[in-house]
């Protein structure tokens, strides 16, 4: 029971229910799909980035627990924050969930806030590919190219 | 509580078959004593691939230790035996799906490599711009893929007949379809997404009126109901091994004498030849013209073990006792709430696929996964099957001849856990 419950934590469940920021954008300056044909798991995300910061970021899209509450608490993290450092949250996550801390000497959760939940997936290989979806998406959109991207 | 009554009464239905001795049957597949995460194995995805039995394993062993060479070259004494071992896996093949003649039973890859062997062969030969080969909407990829391509290439059109609510294939719309331009039907025994059986018969009855081969792919069929290509009058029937507790790698494509000995090769190589100059080769007689090069040999063979264990147990006892735990384990899901059954046809087997309101089935895969259960969640390589009823994807356990009840409810109580994680 220990390991689900470091899976589906409180934040993580509360986020995949109620998830924050989900909705279309109107004015975005960028968008981006991303697909992953195994589960089915659709989502896009929105970005309105000015002078280099993300002003506004949200998602629209169906997906399991693991991946919508990443998608929901990625909005939440990166929303004000510049570009710049949006790329390096991603990284950090991307360390988080893949164990991989040999760049960074400290824990891989020190600094991540809300996103150190997902510190868990980590013991569940095939499930990182849900929370990085949303996020592959989101570095899609900050290219600005416009097709689909896809975790398989 | 009322759904722990039933279960109760269930099981005493299903434990009062006498002819069929379920734990010991169990004995008889190693893997099944294993534990995950401290609980017992409950490997409810057979639709995927079924465990293996000693009898199967057993037989690698002695191919491998003291009968191996290749086949149908040497003329000394292994290679003699090593062919006959071979082809005596055929003439077992022949009998368990009832075919007039061994040569009439081709082994290849999988169903995957069936289908695609008669869609290039077959299909390319026969198709041309405008003509039509038909399939049902409940058809897994390798049922799908291999025509869309051979259409791409010929200019032929695929026409897809649709299935109702339950997830049952539609007479009346397949007679509307079926036409002059009509070349081939291809269609699934049992839906690997629903569980659907299908009235392959009478589907190829109607067929037969206009002259219409038909290909039946019985990957999801074989491992729990008899199957006799003569009684269904099937022009083509194709399954795989490793769902019918054989080894992986090797399947097996019946089709008709006159229709396989009309077919020019798929592959070219050794083996499937009779002479071979730069100017022109011969091709060999049928099945060997269309198993080019080395085939797999030992699962072949293995294969064969794993028909003699299943005929051991004896087909009809099979059916039964799955039939027993499959009404139970149908009932038992259909009683949760927020459960609810994606795929309710009337004629089922073996496959129950679900989704719980709000959650995921990736997440319901993984919760059960904690509990040493092992279901398949996503589409199941149907994804026009999920478009249909509107799931982006599905958990699915799927049973065979070793599940019993008692698994069924470690499942519920599984499901009940998810719902207890997401409450």
């Amino acid at each position: 029971m220990s390991d689900l419950s470091d899976l589906y934590q409180e934040v993580i469940l509360d986020h995949s229910k109620n998830p924050r920021n989900k909705r279309a954008m109107e004015n975005a300056t960028r968008k981006a799909e991303g697909y992953n044909p195994l589960c089915g798991d659709r989502f896009t995300v929105y970005l309105r980035v000015e002078d280099g910061i993300v002003r506004d970021i949200s998602f629209e899209g169906s997906g399991c627990a693991i991946s919508t509450a990443s998608a929901s608490l990625m909005t939440e993290d990166l929303k004000g924050k510049p570009v710049e450092m949006a790329h390096d949250v991603f990284d950090r996550f991307h360390k988080l969930l893949t164990g991989d801390n040999s760049v960074n000497e400290t824990a891989p959760e020190v600094g991540m806030g809300k996103l150190a939940v997902f510190g868990g997936v980590r013991r569940f290989p095939v499930r990182v590919k849900c929370a990085t979806l949303p996020w592959h998406t989101m570095e899609t959109a900050m290219q600005g190219e416009e097709e689909r991207v896809s975790t398989e | 509580m009322k759904a722990h009554r039933h279960v109760a009464a269930a099981a005493e239905r299903a434990g009062s078959r006498g002819a069929f001795d379920v734990e010991k049957v169990r004995e008889d597949f190693p893997i099944l004593k294993m534990r995950v995460r401290g609980k017992p194995l409950v490997y409810l995805d057979n639709a995927a691939s079924t465990q293996k039995p000693h009898a199967v394993i057993d037989a690698y062993n002695v191919f491998y230790s003291g009968c191996y060479s290749n086949i149908h070259r040497g003329v000394y004494h292994l290679s003699e035996a090593a062919t006959e071992a071979y082809e005596q896996a055929r003439a077992k093949v022949q009998a368990f799906v009832g075919a007039a003649r061994p040569e009439e039973i081709v082994f290849v890859r999988g169903t995957t490599e069936g289908i695609n062997l008669v869609a290039n062969s077959y299909g390319r030969k026969h198709l041309r711009e405008g003509d039509e080969v038909v399939i049902s909407w409940m058809e897994h990829h390798s049922n799908i893929v291999p025509w869309q391509m051979v259409c791409e290439q010929t200019g032929a059109r695929l026409r897809v007949v649709p299935i109702n609510d339950r997830g049952e294939f539609l007479m009346d719309e397949y007679e509307k379809i079926l036409g002059p331009r009509t070349k081939i039907v291809a269609v699934g025994h049992v839906s690997n997404a629903l569980g659907t059986v299908n009235p392959v018969k009478e589907i190829i009855a109607r067929a037969r009126r206009r002259n219409i081969p038909v290909l039946v792919d019985g990957a999801q069929a074989v491992a729990h109901e008899e199957v006799d290509v003569r009684d269904l009058d099937a022009d083509f029937y194709v399954f795989s091994g490793h769902k019918l507790f054989g080894p992986t790698g090797v399947g097996v494509l019946y089709g008709k004498m006159e229709l396989l000995d009309a077919m020019p090769p798929y592959q070219g190589g050794g083996d499937m030849i009779r002479s071979v100059t730069f100017e022109k080769t011969t091709y060999n007689d049928v099945p060997y013209r269309f198993e080019a090069g080395t085939p797999n040999i030992a699962g072949a063979i293995g294969l064969g073990a794993a028909i003699d264990y299943v005929t051991g147990l004896g087909m009809d006892a099979i059916s039964a006792y799955e039939r027993s735990v499959f009404d139970y384990a149908s009932d038992a899901l259909q009683s949760l709430p927020g459960l609810r059954l994606v795929g309710t046809a009337r004629e089922r087997v073996s496959v129950l696929s679900f989704v719980l309101d709000g959650i995921h089935p990736h997440d319901v895969g993984t919760i059960l996964d904690q509990d040493g259960i092992a279901v398949r969640t996503g589409h199941h390589c149907a994804q026009p099957v999920m478009e249909r009823f509107g799931v982006p994807a599905t958990a699915r356990a799927s049973l065979a001849l070793y599940n019993t009840v008692d698994e069924v409810d470690a499942l519920v109580k599984g499901i009940d856990r998810v719902r207890e994680v997401f409450a």
